[in-house]
C-alpha cells in the first residue's frame, strides 16, 4: 500500500462561521408578533351625579338583532351603508348660525332634525345577547371608521396630515419627546372637534 | 547546551479554534430554548374577526389577556361546545373574571396598575351574551380600558 501515516484532518475552522450564521438568523427572525385591535373604553359602573339632558335628535341609535340585521334610526339598514349614515349624522352641524353650538368645521346638510354639533352627537349602540361577535366587531369598526374619516378630514385641513397617522406616531414608544409634544396638541385638538361618544347600552335578550 | 537550544527554534504554536463552534452552538441553544413564544396554550377556538381601523397594542407588560371561544376538539367532551372563557390555563365562569383581573392587576408594578388594558381575544362565532357579561365584570372591577383584538383585514369578511 502506498498510503502511509494518518489521513488528512478535515478543516473545521469554518464551522464557527456556520454556527454564527445560524445564531444570527434566529436572533433576527424571532420577532414576537404584536397584537392589534379596536380600543374601547367601558362606561364606569356608577352613573354620573347629574346626567346631562340629551335631546333626542342628538342621539343616533344603532340596534343589532340576533340575525345580524341593523336598525339604524328606526330604519332597517344594510351594514355597508352604516358608515355613510354615521358620517352624515356626526357631520350634520344642525345648530343655527350665531348660536353657541354652531359648528363651523362641519360640512354636512345642517338639517335641524339631526345632530347640533359633533361634540353633542352621541351614537348609541345596542345589541342582542345572541348577536354574533363578528357582526358586532364589524359594526364597531364601521362606527370607528366614520369617526376616523371625519378626523382625517379635519387633520388634513388643519395640519396637512392624516389623523390616524398622527395618532400612530404619537402612541409609538420610539417617537422622540419633541415630536411627541408637538403631536399631542394636534391630536387633542382634533379629538376635541370630533369626540368619540359611543354609548353601549346593556344587552337585551329577545324572546 | 545544544540540547536545549534545539527546542526553541520553532514559531509560536497557533491557538486552537476547534472549540469555537462548541461555544457558539451553546449560545445558539441557549437562545433557542430561552425564547418563549407564548405564555399559555390556547384551549379554545380562536379565530379572531377582521377589522380595518385597528391600533397596535404596544407595551406587553400592561396587557391582560382573556380568551373566549368554543373549546377545541380535545376539550369538547368535557366542556361542551358552548363558548367558554379561558383564564391562564383553565376554563372559568363569567363571575371569576373580575377576581382574575384583580389578581393580575395586583401582580403588576404599582405604577402600571392604573394604565392596564384588557385584551379580549374572542372567537368571531361567539355570542355577544358572554361578552356583555364579561364587560359587566370588567366594569365592576373598574378595568375600563379594553381592546377587542382583531386581525387586520376587511371587516365585512366577518359577516360570512
Amino acid at each position: 500500500m502506498s498510503r502511509r501515516g494518518k489521513p488528512p484532518e478535515v478543516d473545521s475552522g469554518s464551522m464557527a462561521d456556520i454556527a454564527f450564521l445560524l445564531l444570527i438568523f434566529f436572533l433576527v427572525t424571532t420577532t414576537i408578533a404584536t397584537d392589534a385591535g379596536l380600543d374601547r373604553m367601558l362606561p364606569p359602573m356608577e352613573p354620573p351625579e347629574n346626567p346631562p339632558i340629551i335631546r333626542q335628535k342628538n342621539i343616533f341609535t344603532v340596534n343589532i338583532n340576533k340575525n345580524g340585521q341593523l336598525l339604524v334610526e328606526e330604519e332597517l339598514t344594510d351594514i355597508r351603508d352604516l358608515r355613510e349614515k354615521a358620517v352624515a349624522f356626526l357631520d350634520n352641524g344642525g345648530a343655527p348660525v350665531g348660536s353657541e353650538e354652531y359648528c363651523d368645521h362641519c360640512r354636512g346638510e345642517r338639517d335641524v332634525e339631526s345632530s347640533d354639533n359633533p361634540a353633542k352627537a352621541i351614537i348609541s349602540l345596542k345589541n342582542d345577547r345572541e348577536t354574533s361577535y363578528g357582526t358586532y366587531i364589524t359594526v364597531q369598526n364601521e362606527l370607528v371608521a366614520a369617526y376616523n374619516e371625519l378626523r382625517n378630514r379635519e387633520a388634513n385641513r388643519l395640519y396637512g396630515m392624516d389623523f390616524t397617522e398622527m395618532e400612530e406616531t404619537y402612541l409609538d414608544p420610539k417617537t422622540g419627546a419633541s415630536v411627541r409634544l408637538d403631536l399631542k396638541g394636534k391630536v387633542t385638538n382634533i379629538q376635541r372637534l370630533f369626540p368619540q361618544k359611543l354609548s353601549e347600552a346593556e344587552t337585551s335578550s329577545s324572546n | 547546551m545544544s540540547k536545549f537550544a534545539k527546542k526553541k527554534s520553532g514559531e509560536l504554536p497557533a491557538v486552537s479554534t476547534a472549540s469555537l463552534p462548541d461555544i457558539v452552538f451553546m449560545l445558539l441553544f441557549f437562545f433557542m430554548t430561552v425564547t418563549v413564544m407564548k405564555d399559555s396554550d390556547v384551549m379554545v377556538e380562536n379565530t379572531l374577526p377582521n377589522a380595518s381601523e385597528i391600533k397596535k397594542l404596544e407595551k406587553k407588560d400592561r396587557v391582560i389577556y382573556l380568551y373566549v371561544g368554543k373549546p377545541t376538539q380535545n376539550y369538547q367532551k368535557v366542556f361542551g361546545t358552548e363558548s367558554r372563557i379561558q383564564l391562564n390555563d383553565k376554563f372559568a365562569n363569567v363571575n371569576e373574571v373580575g377576581d382574575y383581573i384583580l389578581s393580575e392587576r395586583a401582580k403588576k408594578p404599582q405604577e402600571l396598575q392604573n394604565v392596564l388594558t384588557t385584551a379580549l381575544k374572542v372567537d368571531k362565532d361567539a355570542n355577544m351574551g358572554i361578552i356583555s357579561d364579561i364587560k359587566q365584570q370588567l366594569r365592576r372591577v373598574n378595568a375600563l380600558k379594553v381592546n377587542y383584538t382583531t386581525y387586520q383585514g376587511d371587516a365585512f369578511n366577518n359577516l360570512q
